[in-house]
């Protein structure tokens, strides 16, 4: 069941089962995912991982909304007579090239990210589970070429397309959102599909149809409670990628831009003072993108994992 | 069989035209006015007009398209904004460059990942599987960056072991070039790493339940040959769709690789051709890069029909 976390491009082996093979991991997740009870919750607290994943989170999010409290320093501070010295007493994680407090940097930096990375998934995944709702029950033409549409942005992987949009719009804080929101639609979109098509065939929905029940009333009312706990998965799947994408968009330099402080615009702005050997200006935020990328991940899986149970 | 490799065909010119109204649309209406876009807000409104008459991105939106793609199916690329020459050539040398690079991390990364995931087939549900399952999964999820750091601090700056620019410098020699890509490959080798690992493993665990693979141990095969034998045959069929759908992640995810350690691919020209702006170039790499992917799905399905009998008769009933 491991088998539904995404490319960071886009396409994920699930996904990837083509048209020879073997049916797609998102079939299994929707399965596994109707399993789901309120109990598998309490399971849930009780796994190592997902404690500890939690607790990661919780400290980026608390971070993210305290930092300049929490922080040693200001962020923004200059000290140009302390510039590019190693972590110490003073400075843990020592200073950039401008004497900035790494480690400030570090916590302060974690507030875009995780607004942009939720925000984004949030809206992929609302409109991905319409599409999708839409594609599976009612098939036929809109859903060969919606079909069609998936494939096509699957072609690419998700950080090359987001540059071609995010160069056409500008970049900023709602461009990536809505940009990485789209890219997810589609994605979001088939795993749906597939959980919905496990549904159709099931006698509640044919007692619905019998009973005169509209096609919105049928997907959202009926379908949607049921194929639920597989959107749940899928979100956490995505937020995964999310924080990739983000990351590596600020990386490139059409996320967040200096000198606000953030992770991959902080690597992407000291990372050739590797060579000179200021390793703590690039290292620490790598760490910290590393621990998020982590913590999601150990989430995702644990989720997973109580499923399958 | 002729019936679904039609059919197959068809699809994949489908799904290329629908790629070319995203590319279209995403480098040719969403950026409004291009020259506009390029010269800045601060530029007259006559010298924008002249630069858009100039790209040509003054005439109906139909025409353009159908000139643009009329071009592209007679190779012509278009024309570069920045360099006000054809695209074709720049685009074709960074292609050739990210392909030995990319090569560089396929033939590292596929025989590892299947190992590693028969491995953990093997001993599924213990200790070493679990190990390689999840440091697989949270490593195939880390930006290239972030281990290409981390990477760099380790070999390139404290063990000074390999060098950390990926290009040899012109005229250098076959060895002098792979020792410069080995760096650079890594952090690929870790993404991809995951993904082949965690379909061999469900394969041969596939194939390790199956009743052939039972009947081969019970006749008294040692444990290597029914391995090698029965199991691998058929547990790396789905593999061999997984490696294929990487390579256009791998062609395209270059652009970080390729940034970071400052190497001409088509990664590093698509990145430079978004900041530079240069809509004509963005526009030909992306289109290179799904037509790449496209292609190597295509070869995947062609060669798991010549491996697979039964796919040869379940395809012909398609």
């Amino acid at each position: 069941m491991t088998d539904i976390a995404g490319i960071p491009g886009g396409a994920t082996p699930a996904e990837s089962g083509g048209s020879l093979g073997p049916a797609g991991g998102t079939v299994a997740i929707a399965v596994a995912a109707q399993r789901m009870a309120p109990t598998r919750w309490r399971l849930l607290l009780r796994r190592p991982t997902f404690i500890v994943g939690a607790a990661i989170i919780v400290f980026w999010v608390v971070c993210a909304v305290f930092g300049r409290l929490i922080a040693p320093y200001n962020p923004l501070a200059q000290q140009l007579l302390f510039a590019n010295t190693g972590p110490s007493g003073t400075h843990w994680f020592g200073t950039d090239p401008l004497g900035r407090d790494v480690l400030s940097r570090v916590l302060v930096g974690a507030r875009d990210i995780l607004i942009v990375t939720p925000l984004a998934t949030i809206l992929g995944t609302i409109l991905g589970t319409a599409l999708g709702l839409a594609m599976g029950y009612f098939g036929g033409a809109l859903d060969l070429i919606a079909g069609r549409l998936v494939e096509a942005v699957l072609a690419l992987p998700a950080v090359i397309i987001s540059f071609l949009f995010i160069v056409a719009l500008g970049a900023s804080k709602i461009t990536l959102i809505i940009v990485i929101g789209f890219i997810f639609t589609p994605l979001i979109a088939r795993t749906v599909r597939a959980a919905v098509l496990t549904e159709r065939h099931l006698d509640y929905l044919s007692s619905a149809r019998l009973l005169g029940e509209r096609p919105l009333r049928v997907m959202f009312g009926e379908i949607l409670p049921n194929v639920l706990p597989a959107i749940l998965v899928e979100f956490t799947v995505r937020l995964g990628y999310a924080v990739f994408a983000v990351a590596t968009l600020s990386f490139l330099g059409f996320g967040v831009q200096p000198p606000t402080p953030d992770w991959g615009s902080d690597i992407a702005a000291n990372y050739t003072g590797l060579l000179a050997g200021y390793w703590w200006q690039t290292l620490f935020p790598a760490l910290a993108i590393a621990s998020l990328v982590t913590a999601v991940n150990l989430i995702t899986d644990s989720i997973e994992q109580v499923l399958n149970a | 069989m002729a019936m679904f490799l039609l059919r197959r065909l068809g699809l994949m010119i489908l799904t290329l035209w629908i790629l070319s109204l995203i590319v279209f649309f995403a480098g040719q209406i969403l950026p409004g006015d291009p020259g506009r876009a390029i010269l800045g807000p601060l530029a007259r409104e006559n010298s924008v007009q002249a630069l858009d008459h100039q790209l040509g991105v003054d005439r109906p939106l139909l025409t353009r398209y159908l000139s643009w793609i009329g071009g592209l199916v007679h190779g012509n690329f278009g024309t570069s904004y920045t360099y006000r020459t054809a695209v074709e050539p720049f685009v074709r040398a960074a292609l050739i460059n990210s392909v030995k690079l990319a090569l560089l991390a396929f033939v590292i990364v596929v025989p590892l990942g299947i190992i590693g995931g028969v491995i953990a087939a093997l001993y599924s549900g213990r200790a070493v599987d679990r190990v390689i399952s999840v440091s697989g999964l949270s490593l195939s999820a880390m930006p290239e960056f972030v281990t290409g750091i981390v990477l760099i601090v380790i070999f390139g700056v404290e063990l000074k072991a390999l060098p950390v620019t990926a290009s040899a410098g012109t005229g250098a020699g076959v060895f002098n070039q792979f020792r410069h890509l080995i760096l650079p490959a890594i952090p690929l080798v870790l993404i991809l790493f995951g993904y082949i690992a965690r379909m061999a493993r469900a394969g041969t665990i596939e194939a390790l339940n199956s009743d052939y693979a039972r009947t081969a141990v019970l006749k008294g095969l040692p444990q290597t040959t029914v391995i090698r034998r029965h199991i691998l045959r058929n547990s790396l069929l789905p593999t061999i769709t997984v490696i294929a759908t990487q390579t256009g992640y791998l062609i395209g995810g270059l652009v970080v690789v390729e940034t970071l350690f400052n190497y001409q691919g088509i990664g590093n020209l698509i990145f430079k051709a978004a900041q530079a702006k240069d809509f004509a170039m963005l526009e030909a790499g992306v289109l290179t890069i799904g037509v790449v992917y496209v292609l190597a799905t295509l070869a995947a399905d062609l060669l798991l029909i010549a491996l697979n009998p039964r796919l040869r008769i379940g395809a012909s009933d398609d």
